[in-house]
């Protein structure tokens, strides 16, 4: 069989998302971003809302989330993702808002911004990388860096008696009346691809519906920050990462 | 220009104004002495009539923030604050220049630095025209003097701040902000619709279009040679806002031979002190810049030459004393009088300052 004819359109069984444009992504190969900008681009496709999203996009390593998903993209300071959405969705109601946020950007820098969005129920989805690292400037300690786990500001590993514990900040966010949804998700798998896939569309129709905040953590790695191969990666993160922050709901209303 | 006169503060009048222009949004946190303006809002409660948001903010970081998306979505919408809740602004205003964002800020000044006092003060002078947040932008800066200034500035700072996709600020103070006056309110005006916000603000991120690129609001460049270029644009746009926007007014001074240089309140005070001067046979004209980005340079270089001499007052310890002193170039001595720490002047100490510091 030629490559044409597997490639007919008969047997396609995947395509990349039209909204995921052809730029190189700058992310680091073996990254989780890039899937979950993929999942986010499938979702809004699905539900038809190209004309109606508005993206913010934090700062730290998806920083640049706005030069591979083509739809209309808002650049904030670092942690106030969630007040620009705020103005977005109270000012265009009818329009999918949503926040794509690191750990340092959502739990450090940000934490008021992103309580305090949540606890007003804004009608936002935000879409929470965490994998314990500051991977843009260089693998320094995130809040929710483990204990123990050393990055370049823990080179003897995070002391918890001095450097806080990590911070489990979707469990504060479940506990706000004005969320509707708080889950932690991965995409380590084919199968934890697909239920992403199912949690981003259920938080952006939360949104769409006004039934409140939705926040979708997903526990990725960072390999160049971790200092492993993508595969070690992975198997890192669930040896690790998913008995502080273990996957599943904590509120899906 | 409707003839309803109404009496009340500079603060509310603020508010009132910014429901008739279509104002969209407005984002705030309450600080002392300026809470009237989200306290009237709350109280008019305009998303019943005209549909505008009033959200009272987590901080005023959050509030300045939420200026910076709504303004990212084209619409017109304002904070307003006192100078420590200003302070927590410069970050968003700096990242608004950078992201060329029209929006409008409000500080109704308070004594400083640190928590200070929540009496009147023009302390923020340099924080608001030399860029109190990083970088090489500039902040339209408009200097109300009253009441109805506090009214039409809504319209006029919302103008410019389109005109340039460039933030604008009312720079105000306590006294104005507090004190009653006889104020005619603007017409209303309806809110623009959506349809008219894309053909207005081709920029904006309403939602992507079949007909366009993403538009993407940011103010990140990592290519030096490209964000060279952002700065040179941006330097070019504030000199066509320097020879084109800069407003002030000239009182009594065809004769003058002492020329006093006042904002805002100050130069309320100094209105009364020509008269009390000009009883004594001293000729004092005052020149009052209504904006002071762009400042009204050219202007007082030009009654160097006709002056003996030129006093600032001030709110302060001498800020704007600088830029006069600048704009005239050593051709006539620039003294300056001012309190500090919420103290406000009176006609009479500043009449003393005038004789003791600049009459000869």
């Amino acid at each position: 069989m030629d490559i044409q004819t597997i490639k007919s359109p008969e047997n396609l069984v995947y395509t990349k998302p039209a909204l995921l444009n052809d730029n190189y992504m700058h992310y680091c190969p073996g990254c989780s971003h890039g899937v979950v900008h993929k999942v986010i681009a499938e979702v809004i496709e699905e539900m038809g809302l190209q004309e109606k999203a508005i993206g913010i996009a934090p700062v730290g390593c998806a920083v640049f989330a706005y030069n591979y998903i083509d739809i209309d993209w808002q650049e904030a300071a670092h942690g106030r993702a969630p007040a620009l959405a705020t103005a977005a969705k109270r000012l265009l109601p009818d329009r999918l808002v949503f926040t794509y946020q690191g750990d340092g950007d959502l739990a450090a820098i940000g934490t008021a911004e992103t309580i305090h969005a949540a606890n007003r129920g804004e009608n936002i989805a935000i879409i929470f990388i965490n994998n314990g690292i500051y991977g843009m400037t260089g693998g320094q300690m995130a809040p929710t860096t483990l204990s123990n786990m050393k990055t370049s500001t823990c080179p003897e590993g995070r002391n918890v008696q001095t450097m806080g514990n990590p911070l489990k900040i979707l469990d504060l966010l479940a506990l706000l009346d004005g969320v509707c949804l708080a889950t932690r998700t991965s995409v380590h798998t084919a199968a934890a691809v697909k239920k992403t896939h199912r949690l981003v569309r259920k938080a952006f129709e939360n949104s769409m519906a006004g039934k409140g905040t939705s926040i979708i953590e997903v526990v990725s790695t960072c390999n160049s920050g971790w200092k492993m191969t993508p595969a070690a990666a992975n198997d890192w993160m669930v040896e690790h990462m998913f008995s502080e922050y273990p996957i599943g709901d904590l509120k899906n209303i | 220009m409707s003839e309803e006169i109404s009496l009340m503060k500079g603060n509310e009048a603020i508010a009132h104004a910014a429901i008739r222009f279509g104002v969209d949004g407005y984002f705030g946190y309450p600080i002392t002495p300026q809470s009237e303006v989200i306290e009237t809002l709350m109280e008019e409660a305009p998303w019943k009539t005209t549909g505008m948001v009033v959200l009272q903010a987590e901080s005023e970081l959050a509030a300045i923030n939420m200026v910076y998306g709504g303004a990212a979505c084209g619409k017109y919408v304002m904070t307003s604050s006192s100078s420590p809740g200003v302070s927590l602004k410069q970050e968003g205003i700096s990242y608004m220049a950078g992201a060329e964002l029209p929006g409008l800020i409000v500080n109704v000044q308070r004594g400083g630095p640190g928590l200070g006092t929540i009496q009147p003060s023009q302390a923020d002078y340099f924080q608001t025209v030399k860029g109190g947040g990083h970088g090489d932008y500039r902040l339209i800066t408009l200097a109300p003097a009253s009441v109805q200034e506090m009214a039409d500035f809504v319209a006029l700072g919302f103008e410019l701040s389109f005109k340039y996709r460039n933030p604008a600020m009312i720079l105000s103070d306590g006294v104005i902000g507090q004190m009653m006056e006889k104020v005619r309110l603007p017409e209303h005006r309806r809110r623009r619709t959506d349809a008219e916000i894309r053909e207005q603000c081709p920029w904006a991120t309403l939602g992507k279009t079949p007909d366009r690129k993403p538009n993407i609001i940011t103010s990140l460049e990592l290519d030096s040679e490209v964000m060279e270029k952002n700065n040179e644009r941006f330097q070019a746009k504030y000199r066509l806002i320097e020879a084109n926007e800069v407003r002030y007014e000239e009182v009594q001074c065809d004769d003058a031979d002492y020329l006093l240089v006042a904002f805002g309140s100050a130069a309320r005070i100094c209105m009364k002190t020509i008269e009390l001067a000009r009883a004594e046979g001293i000729r004092v004209g005052l020149l009052r810049p209504i904006t002071l980005w762009p400042f009204p340079t050219k202007a007082l270089a030009a009654r160097a030459g006709k002056v003996k001499a030129m006093l600032t007052v001030e709110l302060n310890a001498g800020q704007m004393v600088e830029d006069v002193r600048l704009a005239v170039n050593g051709a006539v001595p620039v003294q300056h009088y001012g309190r500090m720490g919420g103290i406000i002047p009176t006609p009479e100490g500043v009449l003393e300052a005038l004789k003791e510091k600049v009459v000869r």
